[in-house]
């Protein structure tokens, strides 16, 4: 345990170090938010009716940054031979470096997207339904980009390559994420059902995701 | 140290080992045994194989034929030291940092005095809050002894453990390999040079 917690905060700090990429992930959701109020025009209405995919895109496009770094380091100074020498299950790290990843890009997204969405003209039931969306669907945005980043790790610029790789496996949490928050603003379209769907994926992703990771990453190593 | 502060006995058996890279047989057919207290020297000349088998007795890589057993008692967080080329020092962090992680996850001290310490042995306590970047090649292998130091295992597996270190570092090296054989521990180490402790027995890949 005292393994697990120690990966998890040595990611998060190494994320804010120089050149880790929280700051720039944030900085990147911002511009692509800011972004489309300026393609869209200034249709308020458009634009409150297609801010929470706009929000859910951006958190997606930012998670992707980081993907490159996330293992590519490891397997480049020997940290991810002497993991594996340690005896500590390899799941187990692919899983404390998601969650690290996911705290030190993931939440400080979450908790920055419901003051964007106001520039989008969303109502407050909207902001709340994004927010708490974002919240339990974005872990699995994480686990799913942790396989990218492991598949990619021995590469040189692995990184639009694990893009490329995890946009397509992320697209189901993004339709129910969507999905939900539709639900909780327009009536008859149900809210619960999609928003436990999401937070199934987050589940299954969190058990299935570092599995996947640790052999992807052992074939690498070979 | 005390003797024997391993409980129980160590060994390391490989039979008939037999190694492939990119569809090229490297080396087949090699066997050795080795217990606590003794030394294992692979050497032969550049690209024999020498850090692939290393790498296969640490479970880095599967052998194409043949096995390998290590039997170190019932310690159940892992057995093994490996020190190479990959020494897993993260530049943005400092030496004491970088060390700190790795004695979490090798399961050994992680105390500030106890990191210090270990890094006076290996003559690196001035750098203890440099950022890892900012040390030498010889300084990082420094380091990486450090990280042997502070997480006790019973095999070591070193990977051309004097390059890079100078004649003090070697003498270093050469202290901290007798302590651990003098602990019962094994040590299996690949070399073209000569190590700083006699081997006791010998392993020539061609």
């Amino acid at each position: 345990m005292s393994a697990f917690s120690a990966i998890i905060g040595q990611t998060v700090k190494a994320s804010f170090r120089a050149g880790g990429g929280a700051l720039t992930g944030l900085l990147f959701f911002l511009t692509v938010v800011t972004v489309f109020p300026f393609g869209v025009g200034p249709d308020l209405n458009l634009l409150a009716r297609i801010g929470p995919a706009v929000l859910w895109i951006g958190v997606l496009l930012s998670l992707l940054l980081g993907l490159d770094r996330l293992f590519g380091q490891d397997r480049e100074d020997g940290a991810l031979e002497l993991i594996m020498v340690s005896g500590e299950p390899l799941a187990l790290f692919v899983f404390a470096r998601a969650a690290g990843y996911w705290l030190a890009h993931g939440l400080p997204i979450v908790v920055v997207a419901p003051i964007l969405g106001l520039i989008l003209n969303l109502d407050a039931l909207s902001l709340a339904a994004v927010t708490a969306t974002l919240l339990v669907g974005s872990p699995a945005l994480a686990m799913i980009g942790a396989v990218g980043g492991a598949l990619t790790a021995g590469l040189a610029r692995g990184g639009m390559l694990a893009a490329i790789l995890v946009l397509p496996l992320s697209i189901p949490v993004l339709i129910f994420g969507v999905a939900a928050v539709n639900g909780a603003i327009a009536d008859p379209d149900p809210f619960l059902a999609p928003f436990l769907i999401l937070c199934a994926f987050t589940m299954f992703s969190a058990v299935l995701a570092p599995i996947a990771g640790a052999a992807a990453l052992r074939l690498g190593l070979d | 140290m005390a003797q024997n502060s391993f409980p129980s006995p160590i060994s390391v058996n490989a039979e008939d080992l037999a190694c492939e890279r990119g569809g090229r047989p490297i080396f087949e057919g090699v066997s050795f045994s080795l217990s606590g207290g003794e030394v294992l020297a692979i050497i032969g000349p550049n690209g024999t194989g020498k850090s692939s088998l290393l790498r296969m007795i640490a479970g880095l890589l599967f052998p194409v034929a043949g096995s390998v057993t290590i039997k170190a008692g019932t310690q159940e967080e892992g057995f093994l030291h490996f020190l190479a080329y990959g020494d897993g020092l993260r530049s943005v962090f400092t030496v004491e940092e970088n060390l700190k992680l790795w004695s979490r996850i090798y399961g050994g001290e992680t105390g500030g005095e106890a990191i210090y310490d270990a890094l006076e042995e290996v003559g690196l306590a001035h750098a203890m809050h440099l950022p890892a970047r900012a040390l030498s090649t010889g300084q990082r292998r420094r380091a990486g002894l450090a990280r042997l130091v502070l997480s006790k295992r019973p095999v070591w597996l070193l990977d051309e453990p004097t390059s890079g270190l100078d004649r003090d570092g070697e003498a270093v090296l050469g202290g901290l390999m007798r302590t651990h054989l003098d602990a019962g521990g094994a040590i299996i180490a690949a070399t073209h040079l000569t190590l700083p402790v006699p081997p006791t027995r010998t392993l020539e890949l061609q």
